[in-house]
């Protein structure tokens, strides 16, 4: 009898099979249309194209509807179609202060030029759960608002933080060099550390929502306290730029959706610095609030050596945070501990065993153990 | 009507699934994994960064294993792949299903007979000889990654071939156990220059990386790193002159081939515990098989 190494192709298509029955579910009930998750489950394509850094809400929702609503398998299944895609160049820069914004919210000023504007939020909803929404509803306009959803910014949208920055309290937006040719890319060159500003925020604009969220928090609760506001949160669509080599000249290639969070927070001053106010910055696509607050955060307090504070909490540790915040690797290496160890494990049992043979001073072992170790 | 058309044999070239470049991976990217590759084998035993990509296959399951293969993959050659020593485990026949997709490459579970062996875990029983290419998957890369888990630092103590720290780690095993305690990964001076991690092989394996005619090439994934091994590398255990590096040995054959020189993989084969020991490399033990040297098992 040889039980161990064999059927491995078989048990394979047959785990595949059972894959692809589970995720269609009962056969009775409608196989679910792309558009529907599109249209129907849009946090989750925006967390999807965030996390898998392609902005591509139809093929999310594939990813959505292959992975069985496993998100973070939804983000991996994205990725390892991004990574097919050739790369022809760099947008400009998108300018958010030109968003067409159908939310924009601060919670540093009563009132702001350009109006607050609540927009679509779960903020004040009484989380009662809708019974209403567990019958199935015929296809239907979306409810009549009376009027088209609101829009702010016909004119550019002012940042709210620029506006403290006319009184010099606030630091100037460093603009983290995006002037600056071409900027870094982590998906074509290998993070180093120390990694700098712009890396570290295409990081966390990739980064895995929950570790983000709790590294954020774990900022407001003492570890890395930096006393932030909320100075402005908008989110909307803008315009994506590019200058073609033989044009010489930007031509729209589409709009993107996206959310910004500018978090003002304090800064003690130092030697050199009067004391002031000091920026943390989220950005990612489509509506995903929580994780723009996160990564607002999570950038300040990434800031700490520049601004020549004490590194003392996890969140402030650039090598910690950046090796770990992608859920893809963390998830892949989480769980190769699923696949075969036998060979290492053997290893350590035939050395405990040695181990224990000498402790209870024993010099050979019962025939059909292994001897331990040789001298070579 | 036309006859189906029969799928060539998987030992023979075949079809490759021709909606992806050839091996997956575009060709700007396998130039990349290149360079670091010669870059890897001119400096033997160095860790180079690379632009790792993501891959169709989840980190920790080979992805820079299968990175590095890709990239040094043609039409011609003829891929072995294996995990813990047998070619039928299910990440293996994972990873071969793969490459057979995108490059239609013949497989083969002979050691012998493969111009490239993709692993995880061991080093094939059978010698590699020059022309071979063996390619191990990393999952993490820095041999002093225990003693100081900084990426800054350890790369400081590699340039300055600052290694007493692990040299006091092996110490205070054998103060405290009598032994080195490290049985698998067992760390390795390369050319007399760069501590080197050997990918968690057992310390019965990291004998076979010395001096091996073979190319050895080692990808890890999601930590961005390749190193490498050009043949006939001198690769060295790090031991102490009162303590020699030791490798594991069975007082047990092989239950079924009888083989005495080979890593046993220890099967549990009932109820009541009674446990067999078998070739952990499937071709080393059923090529013993074929060629009469097996014995029949109780």
């Amino acid at each position: 009898m040889y039980v161990a190494a064999k059927g491995g192709e078989a048990a394979i298509d047959a785990a595949h099979d059972l894959l692809a029955r589970d995720r269609r579910g009962d056969g009775a009930v409608p196989d679910l249309a792309i558009a529907q998750i599109r249209g129907q489950l849009s946090l989750a394509v925006d967390r999807v194209m965030n996390e898998g850094g392609l902005y591509d809400p139809d093929l999310a929702a594939l990813a959505v509807k292959q992975a069985a609503g496993d998100l973070v398998e939804a983000v991996f299944l994205l990725r390892a179609f991004r990574t097919t895609l050739p790369r022809f160049g760099y947008s400009r820069p998108v300018e958010t202060a030109a968003m067409q914004a159908d939310r924009r919210i601060s919670a540093t000023f009563k009132d702001v030029p350009g109006g607050q504007l609540l927009g679509p939020t779960f903020d004040y909803t009484h989380r009662l759960l809708d019974f209403a929404l567990e019958a199935d509803a015929e296809p239907s306009e979306a409810p009549d608002r009376g009027s088209p959803a609101p829009t702010a910014g016909g004119d550019r949208l002012p940042q709210i933080l620029d506006l403290l920055n006319q009184e010099g309290l606030i630091e100037a937006a460093d603009g983290a060099g995006a002037e600056d040719g071409e900027p870094p890319d982590l998906t074509r060159e290998p993070l180093r550390f120390p990694a700098g500003r712009q890396l570290r925020l295409q990081a966390l604009a990739r980064a895995d929502e929950g570790f983000l969220l709790a590294l954020g928090y774990s900022t407001q609760r003492g570890y890395g306290h930096s006393h932030p506001f909320v100075g402005e949160l908008r989110q909307g669509r803008v315009s994506v730029e590019f200058v073609p080599p033989e044009l010489g000249e930007p031509v729209v290639l589409g709009e993107v959706e996206l959310t910004e969070c500018q978090l003002v927070t304090q800064f003690k001053g130092s030697a050199s610095e009067p004391p002031a106010f000091t920026r943390g910055y989220g950005l990612v696509f489509g509506r995903a609030e929580r994780k723009a607050m996160a990564m607002a955060l999570v950038d300040r307090a990434l800031r700490a050596p520049d601004l020549g504070e004490p590194v003392t909490a996890p969140a402030q540790d650039e090598e910690f945070v950046l090796s770990h915040a992608d859920n893809v690797e963390a998830s892949g290496f989480t769980q190769h501990l699923k696949l075969p160890h036998h060979v290492d494990f053997q290893a350590e049992l035939s050395h405990l065993r040695l181990l224990r043979a000498e402790a209870e001073g024993r010099a050979g072992e019962p025939d059909g153990e292994p001897a331990g170790e040789n001298q070579e | 009507m036309t006859a189906a058309v029969q799928p060539a044999p998987l030992d023979q070239p075949g079809e490759r699934d021709r909606s992806y470049n050839f091996a997956f991976l575009d060709e700007q990217t396998k130039r990349m994994i290149r360079r670091s590759l010669l870059k890897a084998l001119a400096i033997p035993g160095h860790q180079v960064p690379f632009a790792s990509r993501e891959m169709p296959l989840p980190y920790g399951w080979g992805t820079g294993g299968i990175q590095v293969t890709a990239a040094v993959i043609g039409p011609q050659d003829r891929l072995k792949v294996i995990d813990q020593g047998a070619d039928d485990t299910t990440n293996a026949v994972s990873i071969r299903r793969f490459f057979r997709r995108m490059t239609g490459v013949a497989l083969t579970t002979s050691t012998a007979e493969a111009t490239i062996v993709q692993t995880r875990h061991r080093v094939p029983e059978a010698p590699l000889r020059e022309g071979q290419v063996i390619v191990f998957q990393v999952p993490i890369p820095e041999p002093l990654r225990w003693l100081e888990p900084r990426e800054t630092e350890t790369r400081k103590m590699h340039a300055y071939a600052e290694y007493g720290a692990m040299h006091v780690k092996l110490y205070e095993d054998i103060a405290r156990q009598g032994h080195i305690a490290t049985t698998y990964d067992y760390p390795v001076l390369v050319n007399g220059r760069y501590l080197m991690r050997p990918s968690p092989i057992p310390k019965f394996d990291t004998r076979k990386l010395h001096r091996s005619p073979a190319i050895q090439l080692f990808g890890a994934g999601r930590e961005k790193r390749i190193y490498a091994l050009p043949p006939y590398t001198d690769v060295v255990p790090l031991d102490f002159e009162d303590h020699p590096f030791r490798v594991q040995s069975w007082r047990q054959a092989c239950a079924r081939c009888g083989a005495t020189d080979s890593y046993l993989d220890e099967l549990i084969v009932d109820d009541r515990g009674t446990r067999r020991f078998v070739c952990s490399d499937t071709d080393y033990c059923e090529g013993r098989m074929s060629t009469g040297q097996g014995r029949q098992g109780p």
